[in-house]
């Protein structure tokens, strides 16, 4: 083992742990990976460009990541609210509420996308009180949209609450006296602090919105070009046992999620580096 | 999911194997053949308890057609399977070779021991006054059909309309395809399977017509009450013919061959004749289809070797990747 990889430690076993962690990792992700990987090899590369290029699959890498990005952005802002309320004040009900936070994580996906789609259909509860308006939300990507933000929340929430509550309220106190703003503080001294766990949260939500399926196909009413998520196309392909277009469409996928979830960890150890002058 | 799939079925199957049935058989069906096949299975086992001494449980599994083709072909042991299309049972045959490619020829009728066909069911007192093909293309009537990529029956939809536009259009293909064109801009959802359509359509209210399997629709009026839903049968559409076959290398392996053609038989008996009738596909027989015959409207029906010619040259042109209905939705069309 080069020197250089090993940090003493007062606990032995790296290697063992090393071992372990890199065998453990590869059955669990690698190997699946790689398997997408070669069965799109079956494929030369004009075939593979023209099946990633086709209008419908742009189009539904548009409203993928585009409706996952948006999702997770509006989960971190709500999500922030609801963690500063939930650790923050004491109420009756307190208890059920933070149980429910939990609820989107607990559900069959396919049970919410069915609620959904009859709550916001032009005849549900919801969907009837939006139709006079022109909003339509059942069959839209809007629709993909709330879907998403339902399964995401749970995310940001619980990244976020544990951070919030051992920020001591002691340090805004201090703020406050040395002068600070409400504003002030929480932009120079609350934001910093919750910044990581905020953008893990963020992280999180938006890989399993990219993913998600069972909800979102009940709701989004699956037309191509304005509302078919990525992967209703991989699903569409495999049922047309087109498995290597499938795979061709799934790399694609990975690439993009893999690229954009290790900009966001860089992100975050720049932002660690900025505020503690640590590694 | 395809293995979630695979591994219930088979602690299904393990369980109701140990629980009390001699033989077991599984019948991998699609989308609403549901009630159906839950009357034949029971009647068809009170007769193999009957006739040859032996009990038989039969679970049947539904889902789109071509996803539990893909089921079948990626492992899940199905002794007989009855999907909503040849195209389907074809692919088992070419990709897994599970059974010769002239399965087709075993049994009589092109092994398609029922026919249904394409109708549309409407809202009561048939608000946009459908009552034909044409009407579909009209701005303002919205259609609910599946999507043929995905759903068997809603390839039947298409071709059946294709049918029409053609007959219509003295089989002037460019002006079928701008009546299908015109059609599906009309949809405004597609659901992956037929029963998700119809569940669009009942209970979410979405469009004025459904474009459904004749069973269904009239599934849907016995389910919901006549009083909310009328069907309204075309002057022409497609006589669907949904297969059945035995699975070779399956039923060889378990054993099960025997029972597995007899279930396959029984559907073409009397009793398996009347209950098709019952659950409101057509029967093949004489004396079933003169039995159910006041239900069953009549109208022009053309099959897919006519107009299409055979499933194989349909779902290439049409349904393949860069066919026809791709070309529906391409941007400025």
């Amino acid at each position: 083992m080069p020197i250089l990889l090993r940090r003493q430690s007062v606990l032995p076993g790296f290697d063992l742990t090393l071992g372990f962690t890199l065998a453990y990792l590869s059955l669990i992700v690698l190997v699946p990976l790689v398997a997408i990987v070669i069965k799109t090899t079956a494929l030369t590369f004009p075939q593979f460009w023209a099946t990633v290029t086709a209008p419908r699959v742009l189009a539904s890498f548009r409203l993928s990541f585009g409706a996952s990005l948006i999702a997770a952005a509006l989960n971190t802002v709500f999500g922030l609210l609801l963690a500063w309320v939930l650790t923050r004040y004491r109420f009756p009900g307190r208890r059920f509420m933070d149980a429910l936070i939990d609820l989107p994580f607990a559900l069959p996906t396919a049970v919410a996308g069915i609620a959904l789609t009859a709550l916001y259909s032009s005849n549900g509860w919801i969907g009837q009180m939006l139709e006079p308006f022109g909003v339509k939300v059942a069959y839209t990507p809007l629709g993909v949209l709330i879907a998403l933000v339902f399964i995401g929340l749970p995310f940001v929430v619980r990244t976020v609450q544990p951070v919030l509550a051992d920020l001591e309220s002691e340090l805004e106190e201090s703020a406050a006296t040395l002068g600070a703003s409400r504003w002030q503080t929480f932009y120079k001294i609350i934001l910093p602090t919750l910044l990581p766990a905020l953008l893990t949260g963020f992280t999180l939500a938006f890989a399993r919105a990219v993913g998600e399926y069972g909800s979102v196909i009940f709701i989004a009413g699956n037309m191509p070009l304005v509302s078919e998520i990525t992967p209703l196309i991989i699903v569409t392909k495999l049922e047309q046992y087109d498995y290597t277009g499938a795979t061709a469409v799934a790399s694609v996928m990975l690439l993009a999620s893999f690229v954009l979830i290790f900009a966001i960890n860089g992100l975050q150890s720049w932002n660690r580096k900025r505020y503690t002058g640590l590694g | 999911m395809k293995y979630l799939n695979i591994a219930l079925v088979s602690l299904v199957a393990l369980f109701a194997a140990n629980a009390h049935a001699d033989v077991t058989l599984l019948n991998v069906s699609y989308d609403p053949t549901r009630e159906l096949y839950q009357e034949v299975n029971a009647a068809f086992a009170r007769h193999w308890q009957a006739t040859a001494r032996e009990k038989v449980s039969i679970r049947a599994s539904h889902g789109g057609s071509g996803r539990q083709a893909r089921s079948v072909i990626d492992g899940l042991e199905a002794d007989v399977v009855t999907l909503a299309l040849a195209y389907d049972i074809d692919e088992i045959a070419d990709r897994a070779r599970l059974l010769p490619t002239d399965w087709q020829k075993r049994l009589p009728n092109n092994s398609s021991p029922y026919t249904s066909t394409i109708v549309f069911l409407v809202r009561k007192g048939n608000p946009k006054g459908v009552r034909d093909w044409d009407d579909l293309i009209k701005p303002g009537v919205s259609v609910i059909t599946p999507n043929p990529k995905t759903s068997g029956g809603a390839r039947w939809n298409y071709l059946a309309a294709w049918g029409y536009a053609l007959r219509k259009y003295g089989n002037d293909e460019g002006r079928a395809r701008n009546f299908v064109t015109a059609l599906f801009h009309n949809v405004p959802v597609l659901d992956s399977g037929a029963r998700g359509a119809t569940t669009t359509f009942v209970e979410r209210g979405q469009g004025d017509v459904l474009l459904a399997w004749e069973n269904e629709a009239f599934l849907a009026l016995k389910e919901f009450g006549s009083g909310k839903f009328e069907i309204v049968v075309p002057s022409v559409s497609i006589l669907a013919e949904p297969p059945v076959a035995i699975v070779d290398r399956v039923v060889d392996k378990r054993g099960t061959r025997k029972v597995a053609q007899a279930y396959l038989d029984y559907l073409y008996s009397d009793e398996g004749q009347d209950i098709a009738g019952r659950n409101f596909y057509r029967p093949r027989s004489q004396k079933a289809a003169a039995k159910y015959a006041k239900q069953f409207p009549k109208l022009n029906l053309f099959t897919i070797e006519e107009v299409f010619g055979g499933w194989t040259k349909a779902q290439k042109t049409h349904f393949a990747d860069g066919g026809v209905f791709d070309h529906i939705y391409q941007p400025g069309k």
